[in-house]
């Protein structure tokens, strides 16, 4: 069969619109965000919950765009009954937690991240389990702003940002499958 | 005249050098022993003894003494389930760790000690440790025994309110590792990278 140089370049530009295509996909997978009164909240997300787990994390980016100061306050989220803002620290080995009194700050043209090892939304009395790549409804509540509503993407098991796959994809089902608990 | 001056002035600048030279060493002697130290842990000298004998109650429900760690290189470790971040996350990459040692792990004991008696029974830690590698130990017990078990590693465990009447728990986050003998070796913190941590934990199995 010839190839031609015109079938060539066809061939050379379906491949392209694939290639673009599907970085476009994975991009829009991987970057959510939400914007109102000012705020912009990029990527909020959680983790798979180890099985029987009553709480859960939940972090994001807010961004102040617009010319007041607000602050988180609380919010909800599907799986849960309260969610409160929490800060927590790691000083001479020692793990310490807390509500962060009277919500987080967010001055206009700042951004705050929320996560691991440092501020978060604590989901607190969870029903069951965020399960692996669903996205959770919720809420942030700002003291101005009111209510956002966002949807939390979830990570796996220990996984230490929004995009890291390393963890467990699944708390509960994965033994056998993933390389987790092979040695017996 | 001068040349008395430049004579001085050579010898100063010897005898600076040699200062120079005698930081430089001690510097290096202090370093040496201060990493030699960090590396035996416990035999700084006046360190507090870290650890001692308990009896508790593993995830199954049977009893489990410190005595079963005689003889065994071991890895402990304190937190709660509800707790959100570094517990799950450190009981996360101890699997990993695990996994990464394979068999070589089989003889390394690893405690996962509860600083939430209450809530974390043994049927919630069996619940909440089937998620990580089997090989991990979840132990709870009565509050006077983890209590006592608190006190002899010198855990920070305290109870902090949260607005609607519960509670969450500040505590130590450290993973103490113990040789054969009970003599804590060393110690694997939450900020350090994965590489390191393995590297001690390897270490720690090969050691016995
Ligand atoms: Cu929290």
């Amino acid at each position: 069969m010839l190839i031609t140089h015109k079938n060539l370049l066809l061939n050379i530009a379906f491949c392209a619109t694939l290639v673009v295509a599907s970085i476009m996909t994975i991009v829009a997978a991987d970057a959510h965000g939400y914007s109102r009164e000012g705020l912009e909240i990029k990527h909020p997300w959680t983790r798979v919950a180890p099985p029987g787990a009553k709480v859960a994390v939940g972090f994001m980016k807010i961004t102040n765009t617009g010319k007041e100061a607000d602050r988180l306050i609380g919010g909800s989220f599907a799986l849960s009954d309260r969610v409160e803002v929490h800060e927590m620290s790691v000083t001479d080995g020692v793990m310490r937690m807390g509500e962060v009194k009277g919500g987080l700050e967010v001055v206009p043209g700042a951004t705050v991240v929320l996560e691991p090892g440092s501020y978060h939304l604590m989901l607190m009395g969870l029903s069951g389990s965020p399960k692996l790549d669903e996205r959770v409804k919720g809420t942030l509540r700002f003291e101005k702003a009111g209510d956002i509503e966002v949807e939390f993407a979830v990570a796996p098991l220990g996984a230490k940002s929004h995009s890291d796959k390393n963890g467990s994809p699944d708390a509960k089902h994965e033994h056998g499958g993933h390389d987790m608990k092979h040695h017996h | 005249m001068a040349a008395k001056t430049t004579l001085l002035a050579r010898l100063r600048f010897a005898l600076w050098g040699l200062v120079a030279l005698a930081a430089v060493i001690a510097g290096a002697l202090v370093l040496g022993h201060m990493q030699e130290a960090a590396r035996q842990g416990a035999s700084l000298p006046g360190a507090v003894r870290i650890g001692g004998e308990f009896e508790l109650i593993d995830q199954n429900g049977k009893a489990f003494s410190s005595e079963r760690l005689k003889a065994k290189p071991h890895a402990v470790f304190f937190g709660f389930t509800h707790c959100p971040d570094i517990c799950p996350t450190t009981l996360y990459e101890m699997t990993k760790h695990l996994e990464a040692l394979g068999s070589k792990a089989n003889d390394l004991a690893v405690l996962f000690i509860t600083v939430d008696p209450a809530r974390d029974t043994p049927e919630q830690l069996n619940k909440y440790l089937s998620a990580f590698d089997s090989r991990i130990i979840g132990l709870s017990g009565s509050e006077a025994q983890v209590a006592d078990v608190t006190k002899k590693y010198r855990i920070v465990a305290e109870k902090v309110g949260t607005s609607d009447g519960g509670y969450t728990m500040n505590h130590t986050a450290t993973v103490f590792l113990f040789d054969g003998k009970g003599t804590l070796v060393s110690t694997l913190s939450w900020e350090e990278d994965e590489k390191t941590r393995q590297a001690k934990l390897d270490r720690l199995a090969e050691r016995g």
